[in-house]
């Protein structure tokens, strides 16, 4: 009796579990052992290298790391401006304000849209000299007709004008989640600080902000596994695999899977990607942490 | 002591400069879209020329276009199909899942569930490289089936930690009286627990549905076949069919996002809680 009913709660999770099993953690192994293969995703034959891939990848791939700092820059405006953007819109929305809700719909309109969407609609509208594009004709009519050009096509502005729009798709996330935060603040501790005579500035220095840390933390380690892991957006804005100039880590995982056939190569670049990102957010919430202590 | 009149005034203006950062932010999230569907409904001689947000004359042929030449009613079939297969499997797989993990007992419960919750937590970049192989093992590859359980398992570690949270907030006494009255596991499942959760299963059906219409990377590497398509992928094959054709491209951008927008406006109440859930546990 007690067999039957045990065995009747694992049919509960059967479904979740086997789904799970095979597309989940049976391509994880397979990303961990592929990697120390030499692989062209066809042929039986698969030559072990041992660790070969990750010399190759650390030694001699300029372009890796190329990507891997494209990443990064973006992922700096990500937090900085995207986040300073977030953060004061979700101040001004905590407070009494008219049409509050009206802004919360439309900011969060972004991230519901797809990238693919999101990068063709943005390219049409900046990236042609004489076209439609909306940037250039604002430029020569303020006079600065100079500056008018392809943002995309220019190596100095592609990666800075790919950072903007995805700020411009991501913000809404932070947004959201600081204003969750932000009203779980409670009222009575403004009120009380106010009687003692504290200005709005003081209050925001010595309350808003110190009981805000966990939220600003969690903020930061999405925006960083988003914004490093992002590369759709770029494929809707820049076209082909081969981004040039804008070129990011999972991008050169893909080309390396379908344009060169090097699976294991590929499998080997996603586990050291994979790794940075967790280190990166390991570190990131320990800080945190010790910040909270102090 | 400075005056009432100048709190006053610092007040307004204080006002007036917010409601000028959140209105000029507002118009930079609506400005892209406008400009989109509007560019939709002008000719290859005007989009250029006719830079207004209101078309002078309304070109609904791109649409018709859309439709009759590229295939783009099919591919909106595809993307409806999978969003919802998608979302219904998540709906039943996960929430028997989760109801499992909150009220039943078995070996080996905790550590299932802990595995199901690291996955939220670490990233795989290089998942789809496995699973282009393994579908193609399993012959998957190509076919919706493939496509929809792939997603599927996408979405079940977010779906079972949303549901299992709320499901630890049913009162005992609701299950106690089914099982009085002789209803089975299953039955209390179905009939006590799911329509407690109508909630949260809201907010899983809506994040899984827009995560399936907007998701781009597995349906490049698993479909070959134009027929099988879903739109974000048709989208990337069309431009560079018709590349230098923007009306037809905008046209096909806002059926794309149209459905997407429709359904955020309607279920905007869930996708907030989402996302504070989603805060919560981080």
């Amino acid at each position: 009796m007690r067999i039957k009913s045990t065995l009747e709660n694992y049919v509960f999770v059967l479904p979740a579990v086997s789904i799970f099993t095979i597309f989940y953690i049976i391509p994880f192994i397979w990303v961990l052992q592929l990697s120390m293969f030499s692989w062209d995703g066809i042929l039986p034959t698969k030559i072990f290298v041992g660790l070969e891939n990750f010399k190759e990848i650390i030694l001699q791939d300029p372009s890796w790391w190329e990507s891997m700092w494209n990443a990064g820059y973006i992922t700096l405006i990500a937090l900085t401006l995207q986040n300073t953007v977030a953060f004061l819109l979700a101040w001004a929305c905590d407070r009494e304000i008219k049409m509050k809700n009206f802004y919360r719909v439309i900011f969060f309109i972004p991230p519901v849209l797809s990238e693919i969407v999101v990068g063709m609609a943005w390219r049409f509208i900046i990236n042609d000299v004489d076209g439609a594009n909306i940037i250039n004709r604002m430029l020569v009519s303020i006079g600065l007709p100079q500056l008018a050009h392809n943002w995309l096509s220019d190596p100095k502005t592609a990666l800075t004008t790919v950072a903007l729009v995805h700020s411009w798709k991501g913000f809404g996330w932070g947004f959201l989640i600081f204003l969750a935060g932000l009203q779980t603040i409670p009222r009575e501790l403004y009120e009380a600080a106010r009687v003692d005579g504290a200005g709005s500035w003081r209050i925001f220095k010595n309350i808003t902000l110190p009981l805000m840390i966990p939220v600003f933390v969690l903020v930061a380690i999405l925006t960083v596994l988003g914004t490093m892991q992002a590369f759709v957006l770029i494929l809707g804005l820049v076209g082909g695999e081969f981004a040039g100039h804008t070129s990011v880590p999972v991008l050169r995982i893909l080309a390396v899977m379908r344009d060169s056939s090097r699976f294991g190569y590929a499998c080997a670049q996603g586990i050291s990607f994979g790794v940075i990102l967790v280190a990166i957010s390991f570190i990131q919430y320990r800080l945190s942490k010790r910040y909270r202590q102090a | 002591m400075k005056s009432a009149i100048y709190y006053q005034t610092k007040k307004v203006t204080l006002n007036l400069l917010i409601h000028l950062f959140l209105v000029s932010v507002a118009a930079t999230c609506l400005y892209p879209l406008l400009w989109m569907v509007a560019s939709s409904f002008k000719t290859q001689e005007t989009i250029f020329s006719d830079i207004s947000l209101i078309p002078r004359q309304f070109h609904f042929e791109n649409y018709y276009l859309a439709v009759s030449q590229s295939d783009f009613g099919r591919y909106f079939l595809n993307s409806v199909f999978y969003t919802a297969s998608v979302a219904f499997g998540i709906v039943v797989i996960s929430s028997m899942a989760a109801y499992a993990f909150s009220r039943l007992r078995f070996p080996g419960r905790n550590i299932i569930f802990a595995v199901f919750m690291a996955a939220m937590m670490i990233p795989i970049p290089g998942s789809f490289v496995a699973l282009f192989v393994l579908l193609n093992k399993l012959h998957l590859r190509n076919t919706p089936l493939g496509y929809i359980l792939c997603m599927i398992s996408v979405g079940l570690s977010m779906s079972i930690f949303l549901l299992k949270t709320f499901f630890d907030t049913m009162p005992r006494e609701l299950e106690d009286a089914a099982r009085i009255d002789g209803c089975s596991k299953l039955g209390i499942w179905r009939h006590v627990a799911l329509p407690f959760a109508k909630p949260a299963l809201a907010v899983v059906v809506v994040f899984n549905a827009l995560n399936v219409w907007n998701e781009y990377v597995l349906a490049l590497v698993i479909f070959d076949n134009k027929n099988l398509m879903p739109l974000q992928r048709a989208l990337m094959l069309f431009r560079g069919e018709f590349l230098t054709n923007y009306p037809l491209l905008m046209a096909g951008l806002t059926i794309t996002a149209l459905p997407i927008i429709i359904m955020y406006l309607l279920m905007q109440k869930y996708i907030v809680k989402g996302v504070a859930s989603r805060a919560v546990f981080g």
